[in-house]
């Protein structure tokens, strides 16, 4: 009797595993399904001749790789300034550090409307900023620095959140060690720190990247022109209806889908390999 | 000769102040406290990681008080080993050479040497991650070694490892001090670990130094309750002295009368070690000085010898060894006779 009532047991427990199991891969392939469709949407919904014109339209190959570009350059940007500030968050208590945590990501909660209203404010030609870069023949309104200001504004508390916890997670012990073994503080950071924290940078240098790409309200302010593909879809869209807006949208979500999914699996293999 | 000279250092919000030590070179000493009494504070702040608030710090003869860690040649093991974890173990044991910038056949010889003193050859192409923890410990003091410093510091080295590796790591620090002679600090909250180790110890505790001297001297003499409560000196009476006697005094206590061979005034504590104390069944009629009659309470088991609780009052802790409990026939409840010489009695 034992021995069955044993088995039934373990039967009964497979089953209570195999409904979790089943809850959560359907709680969890509803939220994908939810993101997929409408995004495979939109690239089937236009058919081929029109996606192919819409390729083939330097228009869009143009804006498409402006957007790319400027969202590279902002994440450069980023990581130069963005970097430092993590490791310091990471690290070192000071005064009013909860104010700077918390300043870092209200760019994450502002509408971006707003962010792009107030950076012109501060760099528009008659602005403090726009002043001082306007005399070394710098403008921010209508022009690839302005695109790069609103995405910068918008997108570095993703790098800096992302950096800040990789570098938390690098034990201060390691840092200490390696102080007595005689390396000096830049040695530590580049030897030591950086490479154990290089993959949550790089986590946030992407979403930085990603989030720069996908950037409307800002830059749409400050800089109409030239067009990144947010502006372009919106514009087609106001000028020719759907039918123009879609094709564009669907090219920047393939070449959207092609590098991160492509960065995904890279990341992923190098992980494996560690 | 590494000393400190009233150092005060602060962490967050706990401070150690007016730590004085000093150590001959060549010197293995240990630091001894409970956790939480600052040790690793103290060792990070000899190795440069904490400013020190006050006091100065002195190494073979130079002023390192304010000098960069990466600038006084000492070597560092933390309990956790600390090793790089995106780094083989040769590129551990030879960081300290690299970013030394020292030239790469020297990096190449340093590192056969210290492979041919600490046997790791088998792991060198291994990460960290795939070692266990005496061979962690093992490449982490190959690492310490490497750079050939003048002071080697070990934070509780041994704490984590099973009792066999532990043993092993034991006898290989022993015979490293003895092979190259460095000077060594180890900090462990384990005082028989002092015992074993140790020319020389320190207590550390409530943010200071209670004691320092050889491990006999503090064993036997601990000069206050906290030095010989965690040296687990079983019998500390409070009291006072009554009384002189020709060569010493004598130390009252709530129900015995001790008569020892210190001349300290204004002792409010007495101290016996259990193993200092005889024990009999035969009780003398006559009662002598440090002899007293009482009832056994309590027996434990304490490795190989057992822990008899006389109650006399007070209750008096002894140790008896296996062969001379059963030869006694000790039982609870049974009368005996405990007796004590008069210079195993320590005032403080």
């Amino acid at each position: 009797m034992a021995v069955v009532k044993k088995s039934e047991d373990a039967g009964r427990k497979s089953i209570i595993r195999y409904r979790f199991l089943m809850l959560f891969t359907l709680l969890g392939l509803i939220i994908v399904l939810f993101i997929l469709i409408p995004l495979a949407k939109v690239v089937f919904l236009s058919d081929k001749e029109s996606l192919w014109q819409a390729f083939i339209d330097p228009t869009t190959i143009n804006s498409i790789l402006l957007t790319l570009g400027a969202a590279l350059i902002t994440t450069a940007i980023g990581f130069i300034f963005g970097v430092p500030l993590a490791y310091m968050l990471a690290r070192y208590d000071f005064p009013l550090k909860s104010v700077v945590e918390g300043l870092i990501d209200l760019p994450i909660v502002v509408p971006h409307t707003a962010a792009g209203i107030a950076l012109l404010f501060v760099f528009g030609r008659n602005y403090l900023l726009g002043k001082w870069f306007g005399a070394v023949g710098v403008q921010f309104v209508d022009s690839l620095a302005g695109i790069v200001i609103a995405m910068l504004f918008v997108s570095v508390p993703f790098l800096i959140d992302s950096a800040k916890e990789g570098f938390k997670k690098v034990d201060v012990r390691l840092e200490n060690v390696s102080r007595t073994l005689g390396a000096s503080p830049w040695q530590v950071f580049y030897r030591v720190t950086f490479p154990l924290a290089w993959r949550s940078i790089l986590a946030g240098n992407l979403m930085m990247w990603a989030r720069g790409i996908s950037e409307f309200g800002a830059i749409v302010i400050l800089a109409y022109y030239p067009m990144v593909t947010p502006t372009l879809i919106y514009q087609r869209f106001e000028s020719y209806g759907l039918s123009k807006a879609i094709p564009v949208a669907a090219i920047l979500i393939l070449v959207c889908a092609f590098i991160f999914i492509g960065v995904r699996t890279l990341l992923h293999s190098r992980q494996k390999d560690d | 000769m590494i000393s400190l000279k009233s150092v005060r250092v602060e962490f967050r919000r706990f401070a150690l102040q007016d730590i004085s030590l000093e150590l001959e070179t060549g010197d293995y000493f240990m630091l001894v406290g409970p956790t939480g009494a600052g040790k690793t504070l103290l060792m990070e702040t000899i190795a440069g990681l904490h400013p020190v608030k006050s006091g100065e710090i002195w190494i073979e003869g130079r002023d390192v008080t304010r000098l960069e860690p990466e600038k006084r040649h000492i070597g560092m093991v933390y309990q956790d080993c600390a090793l790089l974890p995106h780094l083989s173990v040769a590129e551990n044991i030879v960081f300290g050479l690299k970013v030394r910038r020292v030239a790469n056949g020297e990096i190449k010889r340093k590192l056969a040497e210290i492979v041919s003193i600490i046997k790791v050859e088998h792991l060198l192409e291994r990460k960290p991650g795939k070692l266990s923890g005496g061979e962690k410990q093992k490449v982490a003091l190959a690492r310490a070694l490497a750079t050939s410093p003048r002071l080697l510091l070990l934070d509780e080295p041994l704490s984590s490892l099973d009792p066999e590796s532990r043993e092993m790591l034991q006898q290989e620090l022993k015979r490293l001090h003895r092979e190259l002679g460095i000077t060594v600090i180890h900090i462990t909250h384990d005082f028989d670990e002092a015992l074993l180790l140790g020319k020389h110890i320190a207590v550390i505790g409530e943010g200071g130094i209670r004691q320092a001297g050889t491990p006999e001297e503090v064993f036997r003499r601990p000069s206050s309750e906290f030095v010989a409560r965690f040296t687990r000196m079983r019998n500390i009476f409070a009291g006072k002295i009554s009384g002189q006697t020709g060569d010493g005094s004598v130390f009252r206590t709530d129900g015995m009368e001790l008569v020892t061979t210190s001349r300290k005034t204004g002792a409010t504590h007495a101290c016996i070690r259990p193993d200092d104390i005889d024990i009999s069944t035969s009780l003398a009629s006559h009662p002598a000085p440090n002899s007293f009659i009482g009832t056994i309470t309590r027996i434990d088991e304490v490795g190989m010898a057992y822990h008899i609780f006389v109650n006399v009052p007070p209750e008096v802790c002894c140790l008896v060894t296996r062969r001379s409990f059963r030869e006694m026939g000790l039982t609870v409840g049974k009368k005996v006779q405990i007796h004590f010489a008069p210079d195993s009695v320590h005032i403080f």
